[in-house]
C-alpha cells in the first residue's frame, strides 16, 4: 500500500533522515516511535508530500507524488488525512468550515449536505453541538478531535496521526487512542501513527517501527519490540536516563 | 606572543567573511524566494479561479481600514508642504506658486510613496505576522494536506486587494493633501480658494496623476508579496514571527523607496 523506499532529507547542514525504508500493507495500524526531534513529523509530511525527500520516493499504491503535477498531487492527497500535532485548525473559521474544509473546497456538494456530513463526523469522534464555535474557543482534546474528525472528512483511504496524545491528559489521550482503534474498525483504513508516548503506541499499532537517527533501526508487532534484544529499543520503550542513546550523545557534546 | 595576536586576527577575519558570506547568501535567498513567489503568484492569477469573497475581504482589511490613516499621513502632509514651501516662495516673493507646488508634488511623488509607507507599516506588518503565524502553526501545512494551494488560498486575494487598493487610497491621499494644503494656504496665507483650486489644477498634467498611480499599484504588488513571503518563511514560534513581521516592513519599506527611484528615474526620460 505504502513504500517508503530509501528517504534522505536534509535541512541545511542537518541530515535528518538518512535512508528511511519502511513498508505498510493494506489495513494496517503502524506506529512510528523516536525521540523528540528525530525527524517522525518530517516523514510524516513526507508521504503527504508537504516536504520533498532529497533522495528516495513514497509510493502509494504503485503511485509516487513527487513526480506528479501539483494538480495531480492534491488529487492524491485526498485520499489521505492527515491529524496535525497542535491539530492546525484555521483559526479564522468556525468548526464547520473547517472539517468541511475539503468538501467546500472540492466538491460542488451543497452547504446543507455538507454541513450533515461534518455534523456526522463529529458524531463519530464524540463532539456535539459546537459546529458554530471558533477553534480558538476549544480546550486542546477538543481542537484535535475536530482536527481528527477534519482528517476524516473526506473519507480518506490513509490517516496520518501526528503526536495524537501529545499534550492531553491521560483520560483524553486515551479516548483519542480509542478513536484511532475505532476509525480503524468503522472505515478500514490504513493509519500510521508517530507518537513517543508508548502507552498509546502498544495500544493501537498492528506494528511498531523505531526511529533512530534517521533510520528504522527496528520493526515488529508490540511484543517483538516489548521483547527487542536491542538496547536502544529497550532504553527507549522503558524510558530509562541511562542507555546507549544517552551515551552516544554525551560523547558527542563531550566531544564538542 | 605576535604568533597568538596573528592567530587572533586570521580568526576574527574569518568570522567576519562567515558573517558577510551568511549576510549575502540571506539577502540573495530572500529576493529569489520573493521573485519565485512573484510569479508563482502571477502563474495563479492567470489559471486558476480567483476568491472573490476573500479578496472583497482582503480589500476591507487593506483598503476600507487604512482610511483613516491614509487620511490623516496625507493631510498633516499637505499643510506641512504648505507652510514650509510658503516659507521658501515668500523669499522669491512667489507664494501664489504654493498650490502648483503642492498639487504636482503629491501626485508625482508623495501620495503615492507616503501612502505606501504607511500601508507597509500597517497591512504589511499584518499580512506577515498572520501568515508567520499560520505557518508556525502547521496551517499552512494543513492546507496543503487539505489539497489546496496555500499560494492560491492565502496570497493571490491578498495581492489582488493592495494593487487595487493602493491604487484607489493613493488617489484618496492626493484629494485629502491638497485639502490640507489648501486649508492653510487659504485660511493662514491668505490665498483666496478660487485661486488655489483653480491653479492647482491648472498645474498638474495627466502625465503627473497617471504616474503616481503606475506607482502605487507596483507598490501595492511589493507590499502585499514581500508581506506574504515573510510569512511563509517564518520559523520557530513568536520570535520568528516577530521577526518576519519586522523583516517584512524592512523590506518593503525598502523595496518601495529604491523602485520609486527607479520609476522617477525611468519617467523622468519618457
Amino acid at each position: 500500500m505504502i513504500q517508503i523506499q530509501n528517504i534522505h532529507k536534509w535541512f541545511g547542514t542537518q541530515h535528518v533522515l538518512r535512508g528511511v525504508d519502511l513498508t505498510i500493507k493494506e489495513g494496517e495500524t503502524v506506529v512510528i516511535i523516536g525521540r523528540s526531534g528525530c525527524g517522525k513529523s518530517v516523514l510524516l509530511k513526507h508521504i503527504m508530500a508537504i516536504l520533498e525527500p532529497d533522495e528516495g520516493d513514497i509510493k502509494i499504491d504503485g503511485h509516487s507524488m513527487f513526480s506528479m503535477l501539483p494538480d495531480e498531487q492534491d488529487q492524491c492527497r485526498l485520499q489521505l488525512g492527515m491529524l496535525f500535532q497542535g491539530a492546525a485548525l484555521f483559526d479564522s473559521l468556525t468548526v464547520l468550515e473547517n472539517v468541511g474544509f475539503s468538501l467546500f473546497e472540492h466538491t460542488n456538494l451543497s452547504e446543507e449536505v455538507i454541513s450533515q456530513k461534518v455534523l456526522e463526523k463529529l458524531r463519530m469522534v464524540g463532539l456535539m453541538g459546537i459546529e458554530d464555535l471558533m477553534p480558538a474557543s476549544l480546550s486542546g482534546g477538543m481542537k484535535k478531535r475536530v482536527g481528527l474528525a477534519r482528517a476524516i472528512c473526506n473519507e480518506p483511504k490513509i490517516i496520518l496521526y501526528d503526536e495524537p496524545t501529545t499534550g492531553l491528559d491521560p483520560i483524553n489521550a486515551d479516548v483519542i487512542n480509542e478513536l484511532i482503534l475505532s476509525m480503524q474498525k468503522q472505515l478500514k483504513v490504513v493509519s500510521i501513527v508517530v507518537t513517543h508516548d508508548m502507552t498509546s503506541a502498544y495500544k493501537v499499532a498492528d506494528r511498531i517501527a523505531m526511529l533512530y537517527e534517521g533510520r528504522i533501526i527496528g520493526i515488529g508487532t508490540p511484543d517483538e519490540i516489548r521483547n527487542s534484544s536491542d538496547p536502544i529499543i529497550q532504553q527507549f520503550i522503558t524510558g530509562s536516563a541511562r542507555g546507549p542513546i544517552t551515551d552516544k550523545q554525551q560523547k558527542e557534546t563531550e566531544s564538542l | 606572543m605576535s604568533h597568538w595576536t596573528n592567530l587572533k586576527r586570521t580568526v576574527s577575519v574569518r568570522s567576519w567573511l562567515q558573517k558577510f558570506g551568511a549576510g549575502c547568501l540571506d539577502i540573495f535567498e530572500g529576493a529569489g524566494g520573493i521573485a519565485l513567489l512573484f510569479k508563482e503568484a502571477c502563474v495563479l492569477l492567470a489559471s486558476k479561479k480567483i476568491r472573490w469573497k476573500a479578496t472583497l475581504d482582503q480589500m476591507n482589511k487593506i483598503g476600507v481600514q487604512s482610511l483613516p490613516l491614509v487620511f490623516l499621513t496625507a493631510f498633516f502632509t499637505g499643510m506641512v508642504l504648505a507652510l514650509q514651501s510658503a516659507y521658501q516662495l515668500k523669499l522669491f516673493s512667489a507664494e501664489q506658486f504654493t498650490s502648483d507646488l503642492i498639487s504636482v508634488s503629491l501626485c508625482r511623488e508623495l501620495g503615492p510613496v507616503l501612502t505606501s509607507m504607511v500601508v507597509a507599516g500597517r497591512v504589511g506588518a499584518s499580512i506577515a505576522a498572520e501568515l508567520g503565524t499560520m505557518k508556525v502553526t502547521e496551517q499552512i501545512d494543513a492546507l496543503k494536506a487539505l489539497a489546496t494551494n496555500p499560494v492560491q488560498y492565502l496570497v493571490i486575494p491578498r495581492f489582488i486587494a493592495a494593487l487595487f487598493m493602493l491604487f484607489l487610497l493613493t488617489m484618496y491621499a492626493d484629494v485629502i493633501g491638497m485639502f490640507g494644503g489648501y486649508l492653510i494656504s487659504v485660511f493662514k496665507l491668505g490665498m483666496s480658494s478660487h485661486m488655489y483650486i483653480k491653479r492647482g489644477i491648472d498645474a498638474l498634467v495627466v502625465k503627473d496623476v497617471v504616474t503616481g498611480l503606475i506607482k502605487a499599484f507596483f507598490f501595492g504588488g511589493i507590499i502585499s508579496i514581500v508581506g506574504c513571503y515573510f510569512g511563509f518563511t517564518a520559523r520557530g514560534g513568536a520570535e520568528g514571527v516577530g521577526r518576519a513581521t519586522t523583516l517584512a516592513v524592512v523590506v518593503s519599506l525598502i523595496m518601495v523607496i529604491a523602485s520609486d527611484a527607479l520609476f522617477s528615474a525611468i519617467f523622468y526620460f519618457f
